[in-house]
């Protein structure tokens, strides 16, 4: 298999093996008394409790499709060249098996997250990495998924998941993120 | 010719010879600095009692020694430690070349109160040139410091000193792939007092000083969207005042802190908006289908400078903040020009330019020039220090990114490394009152 997708399949095992528990553990302070605000925690989007749930409910077909390593449903991010936000050929069988899904199983939402890698300045990254996730929004819509069942965000140059400076880790981190829940 | 001027010389830089200012939370190294710094003697101020929790001289001295305009003799080498002016023999500093001389007097005035008082002396006619007596407290020692090294910098080089201004920044922590602790903290100039104001498990980006000083406007993720709130520094209220679908970032403060410039992206991609901050309205500036965003207002407030791609790549535009027509401001300047901001005279642009690595640039606005003033090729985040002399960036170091200053025409350079974490997005906040 090629580098490139071996990567691929690596970066979305490591996305998978990270917990995706994002609680908040935040506090704003003053010169004043430390005030701990109550803010709620988003959504907790634990997606290896998520995953063991979908196969002991034996939903069928659906979620074992999901879970399948040979799937293309497996791919769950897609990169993107340098400066560009057009889905690579290389990605299309991914994104059509996506929606394929998607339309197959109205009942789920997913969100796709954008990224972009760090070179340039981190408010337009924040717009190329949201052009990203409305690319593959825009071709999921087009091949069969209902727009409502998919959310978009952005996170720029943020959120790398290679923290080199050269261009291997920058094509890693040039990428849209598609995340069930 | 007794005083050399530096004219576009500000708060940063070192003589001949490698220097280190003292280790703060956020350590400063000094990369390239300028000749001719004046030769200046600092005499530990007076005091009896108990020690005080700062030594005035040294903080005076070491804000002197990091604008680079000053050479203060070191502590050890002082011939004599007159606190008084009839103490002082005028010969002895003048035979060991010193311009001049500062002394000082501290008392406590009860309750933790303390008044400071200095003068500044010319060695060579034995003349003041300024005094003065400051109420201050122990919790302010420092602050008080750092005015007298304002007051001694413009008295000898008839410019602005900012020594008592304050930057905020935004450190990462990255411990591996999605997990990792962002922290929007204001330290002073000098890298002293660091405080977060704001930790969190999810990205914090694009501080903004209200220009009074008293706010600050970032970007926030902790609602799984960015979201933009203005946060009072003194009390840790804050308010969310701009959120919904799509990219809502880019805060920028009106010149009167009575608007924000932002970009969202809620009407299909990024565009200028500008928030009334009392009743929350909304205005908006652009409805091309490119990327706009990082908006920033000149300081007259009657233009605002962004960035937008719809020609093809970023280049930077103008508009009214009424809205209207928006012409296109970089020219000839390459392929990419983002993240403008105004010099506090209005004449010219400071902004990111790339093209095989990214520099700072300054973009004239009256010639429509632009020239590169640093050399990295990862350099982001200008931001331009309130006087006009230095700016202030992010750029690649030796331990990942670091906040670094430069002067104006680029002779001058300095690191401000922080020990803990990665730091980023740098603020340069107003002169305090």
């Amino acid at each position: 298999m090629t580098r490139l997708v071996r990567n691929a399949i690596l970066a979305a095992l490591v996305v998978f093996g990270v917990s995706g528990c994002s609680s908040l553990d935040k506090k704003s302070t003053g010169s004043a008394a430390v005030e701990n605000r109550g803010i709620s925690n988003g959504e907790m989007t634990d997606i290896d409790a998520a995953r063991s749930q979908g196969m002991e409910d034996g939903a069928g077909a659906g979620a074992s499709a999901l879970n399948d390593p040979n799937s293309p449903l497996s791919t769950r991010v897609i990169y993107f060249d340098y400066d560009s936000t057009t889905i690579r050929g290389d990605f299309e069988g991914v994104v059509q098996a996506h929606a394929s899904y998607l339309a197959a199983n109205p009942g789920t939402s997913i969100a796709l997250e954008g990224h972009a890698d760090e070179r340039g300045t981190p408010e337009y990254n924040l717009a190329l990495g949201e052009r990203r996730a409305l690319a593959v929004r825009r071709q999921l819509v087009l091949l069969g998924a209902n727009a409502g069942q998919i959310r978009t965000v952005s996170y720029g140059e943020e959120r790398p998941v290679a923290e080199g400076h050269d261009e291997q880790a920058y094509s890693l981190n040039r990428r849209v993120e598609i995340v069930y829940p | 010719m007794r005083f050399i001027f530096a004219l576009s010389l500000m708060l940063v830089g070192l003589s001949a010879g490698a220097q280190t200012a003292p280790k703060g939370p956020l350590e400063i190294r000094i990369t390239q600095g300028v000749e001719g710094a004046l030769p200046i003697a600092i005499v530990p101020f007076a005091w009896s009692g108990s020690p005080l929790p700062e030594d005035i001289a040294q903080v005076i001295s070491n804000d002197l020694t990091r604008s680079g305009s000053f050479e203060p003799m070191p502590r050890e080498d002082l011939p004599s430690q007159p606190t008084d002016v009839a103490q002082v023999n005028f010969k002895d500093w003048r035979v060991l070349g010193m311009d001049n001389l500062v002394i000082g007097r501290i008392s406590a005035t009860g309750d933790g109160g303390y008044l400071v008082e200095f003068r500044l002396l010319d060695v060579f006619t034995g003349k003041q040139i300024a005094g003065f007596q400051i109420p201050s407290h122990v919790s302010n020692l420092r602050l008080t410091a750092h005015h007298i090294s304002d007051i001694i910098y413009e008295a000898l080089l008839k410019t602005k000193g900012a020594f008592s201004t304050r930057i905020a920044y935004v450190t990462v922590e990255r411990r591996g792939p999605k997990d990792a602790t962002y922290r929007l903290q204001i330290a002073d100039a000098d890298g002293y007092n660091a405080k977060t104001i704001l930790e969190s498990r999810q990205p914090v980006l694009s501080p903004a000083w209200s220009p009074d000083g008293n706010r600050l406007a970032y970007v926030s993720f902790e609602e799984r969207n960015s979201a933009i709130y203005v946060q009072d520094v003194r009390t840790g209220q804050r308010q969310k005042v701009v959120s919904g679908a799509g990219i809502n970032s880019s805060p920028a403060f009106s010149p009167d802190g009575q608007r924000l410039a932002v970009t969202r992206s809620k009407e299909g991609n990024p565009d200028i908006y500008v928030v009334e901050l009392g009743s929350g309205q909304q205005t908006r500036l652009t409805t091309d289908g490119g990327i706009d965003t990082e908006p920033a207002w000149s300081p007259d407030g009657q233009t605002i400078v962004f960035t937008s791609d719809r020609g093809g790549s970023p280049q930077i535009y103008r508009v009214s903040p009424a809205g209207g027509p928006q012409q296109r401001v970089t020219f000839n300047a390459g392929d990419y020009n983002a993240r403008a901001s105004y010099s506090p005279d209005g004449k010219s642009l400071v902004l990111v330019n790339g093209g095989g690595g990214f520099r700072i640039a300054i973009h004239d606005l009256e010639t429509g020039r632009s020239r590169t003033i640093t050399g990295g090729s990862l350099d982001e985040y200008p931001s331009f220090e309130q006087k006009g002399s230095m700016i202030i960036y992010a750029t690649m170091g030796g331990r990942g990114t670091e906040l670094a200053a430069t002067s104006v025409d680029g002779t001058v350079k300095q690191r401000l490394a922080l020990q803990r974490g990665q730091v980023r997005e740098p603020a340069w906040g107003p002169f305090r009152k």
